[in-house]
């Protein structure tokens, strides 16, 4: 029998706290799950520093990545099925591209991608084109289909609908970061009834609709999408801690960029820091890795390498205060000048953040066509754009919110043992 | 320097009296960031075409800070929003430190075309490692309903080349941030 067809010859379950149950039968699903790349998901959380402030968060992208390909198994083994509009074809494409959609994520991934300009979508197409034990697995069904997985979570399948189940506005992907980042955080925001929207999926040429009896079980997604939002993602604290990550890895790419002698030699980053990072050094580079050397990294002669790592390893995390970049930028320049006299470099300790830079959105209804909006099927099969059928998701959807800090070492700005009055006029601009 | 992300931004729409639409402010953007503008926001592919909501996002903000105004208006059955840059706009500006000589030209050249050309170029743009047949294929498949013809797709070629020629110097860009 063909690889691609190829079941086990009893079904394996992995025990999953949001899902119940994994299940796995499909022997490439099985290969896949046992390659070291897909292992290392293990070693990297899935929502990064959120553990510094909801000590639960320690799960990880392995963990979601098992539970993306579960709701995209029942969508297609069980909802799917028997629909005329589906094609049983695409069912070992859509299963590959559910679980190998994060594989290409590195440590702390937000901040370290946009320290060292690197993107984790282009690890995951090498890891899944490379010469790597994931590629040797995809390629035994297809010498083709390793381009064919990549492709659909890159987004340029031209199958929109298999596309569309692993990334749009109501997808696999979302469905479960939602519910197991609610479950593993504590909160009580991220649950929706994901049993009955399932039921009212339909797929249709270019994407998943939904029956429009359905309504208020997508409102239910959108509105813990939203709280998840402000409650979880851009929660202040673990803005603070991804201010200081960032930061701590800014500073280890300056001294690499000056040929500082670090006492621990940075082995694991001197690829990254000479911009020759190969996808086997990216490949080593995991969270614990990382952690070793905010560790070690503590008792490095540079003052503020050493510093900030200390406060990231015993969360002495930066204070903030709220911020309006519009009225007070001009204030913002005086606090940099003040943060110099002070001997408190700005560029490390008075650090600027907005809800702009942050990789999770709102819903969108796509108004001017920039982004697919979700559709609702009426009886009579016609589509309407969710927002103009739900007043409660119009009235989210239609507001902008945004949202502004500036972080800083309060302990350094109250130590009056030096420098005092500047401190003090610091602390007066800041008002605290 | 704070906000210069959003500093770059605001030297494009400073560029332009207006601009007529999100997807084609969205398109602008990705072309100026592909002609190596130092645009930092992330860009992925969506149904339409390279879409950043970091871009979406930024320009929110930009709204809400009072530097940029957005009129929302009812144009058949659908909306359409139009930018245009505030005072407090113009003075922040000028108190960046951000300096982009060729962008302005470029925006202003992008602004005039339409937003579906704007569409195919940028799609095109998007998959600059194909060759030349691939990107066809891509465009025909990914963008059937666009209906996009093989002289279309040629024009699109021709205007990037355009693009880089008049505003990428090839030696040196000039750019400070």
């Amino acid at each position: 029998m063909e690889y691609s067809r190829r079941k086990l010859k009893e079904e394996k379950v992995f025990k999953d706290p949001v899902h119940r149950y994994i299940h796995v039968r499909d022997l490439v699903i099985w290969d896949l799950i046992g390659t070291k790349e897909f292992q290392r998901l293990r070693r990297v959380r899935q929502l990064g520093t959120t553990y510094l402030t909801f000590h639960g968060a320690e799960h990880s992208r392995f963990n979601h990545s098992l539970g993306v390909y579960e709701i995209v198994r029942r969508i297609v083994d069980d909802v799917f099925r028997e629909r005329s509009q589906w094609n049983k074809e695409d069912r070992l494409l859509s299963l590959c591209a559910a679980l190998l959609h994060d594989v290409g994520h590195g440590p702390f991934s937000h901040s370290f991608e946009k320290v060292f300009h690197v993107d984790h979508e282009e690890f995951t197409k090498q890891i899944i084109l490379g010469d790597t034990e994931v590629n040797e697995v995809l390629s035994k069904v297809d010498p083709d289909f390793p381009k064919q997985v990549a492709e659909v979570i890159g987004k340029t399948h031209d199958n929109k609908l298999v596309v569309s189940l692993i990334s749009s506005q109501i997808d696999a992907d979302r469905m479960d970061y939602l519910q197991r980042d609610a479950y593993f955080t504590g909160v009580s925001y991220g649950h929706f009834d994901m049993e009955r929207i399932l039921r009212v999926m339909r797929p249709r040429e270019d994407q998943v609709v939904f029956k429009q009896s359905g309504m208020h079980a997508v409102e239910d997604y959108i509105m813990s999408r939203y709280q998840m939002y402000w409650q979880v993602y851009f929660h202040p604290v673990t803005r603070s801690a991804e201010v200081l990550l960032s930061k701590i890895l800014h500073r280890a790419k300056e001294l690499g960029a000056q040929g500082y002698s670090f006492t621990y030699k940075p082995l694991h980053f001197e690829s990254i820091f000479k911009g020759q990072f190969t996808l086997q050094d990216y490949l080593k580079l995991d969270e614990s890795v990382m952690l070793f050397y905010f560790q070690v990294w503590q008792e490095e002669k540079d003052p503020i390498l050493s510093d900030l790592c200390r406060r990231f390893v015993n969360r002495n995390l930066f204070k903030y205060v709220e911020f309006d970049p519009a009225k007070e930028y001009r204030k913002h320049s005086e606090l940099e000048a003040l943060f110099k006299k002070a001997d408190i470099d700005p560029e490390y300790y008075l650090v600027f953040d907005s809800s702009s830079d942050l990789p999770y959105d709102f819903y969108r209804p796509g108004e001017e066509e920039e982004r697919l909006p979700i559709y609702l099927m009426t009886n009579q099969d016609e589509l309407r754009e969710l927002s103009r059928e739900s007043s409660i998701v119009d009235a989210i959807s239609g507001k902008r919110r945004t949202d502004h800090k500036l972080y800083f070492p309060a302990d350094f700005l109250k130590d009056g043992s030096t420098k005092r009055n500047i401190k003090r006029q610091i602390r007066s601009l800041l008002d605290i | 320097m704070l906000l210069k992300e959003h500093a770059k931004l605001v030297g494009a729409f400073s560029a332009c009296e207006e601009i007529i639409g999100r997807k084609k402010l969205q398109k602008m953007i990705y072309i100026a960031k592909k002609l190596s503008f130092p645009f930092q926001e992330k860009f992925e592919f969506h149904f339409y075409g390279p879409y950043s909501e970091e871009l979406t996002l930024r320009v929110e903000e930009l709204c809400n800070m009072g530097f940029l105004h957005e009129i929302r208006e009812k144009k058949g059955g659908y909306y359409q929003y139009r930018y245009t840059l505030t005072e407090e706009g113009k003075a922040f500006l000028t108190h960046s430190e951000v300096v982009m000589p060729q962008l302005e030209g470029a925006v202003i050249d992008m602004n005039g075309q339409s937003a579906r050309f704007l569409e195919l170029v940028s799609t095109v743009l998007y998959f600059d490692t194909l060759p030349y047949e691939e990107v066809e294929d891509k465009i025909f498949t990914l963008k059937r309903k666009q209906r996009y013809t093989k002289e279309e797709i040629a024009e699109a070629y021709e205007y990037i080349e355009q693009l880089k020629k008049q505003y990428v110097p090839s030696s040196n860009t000039g750019w400070s941030q």
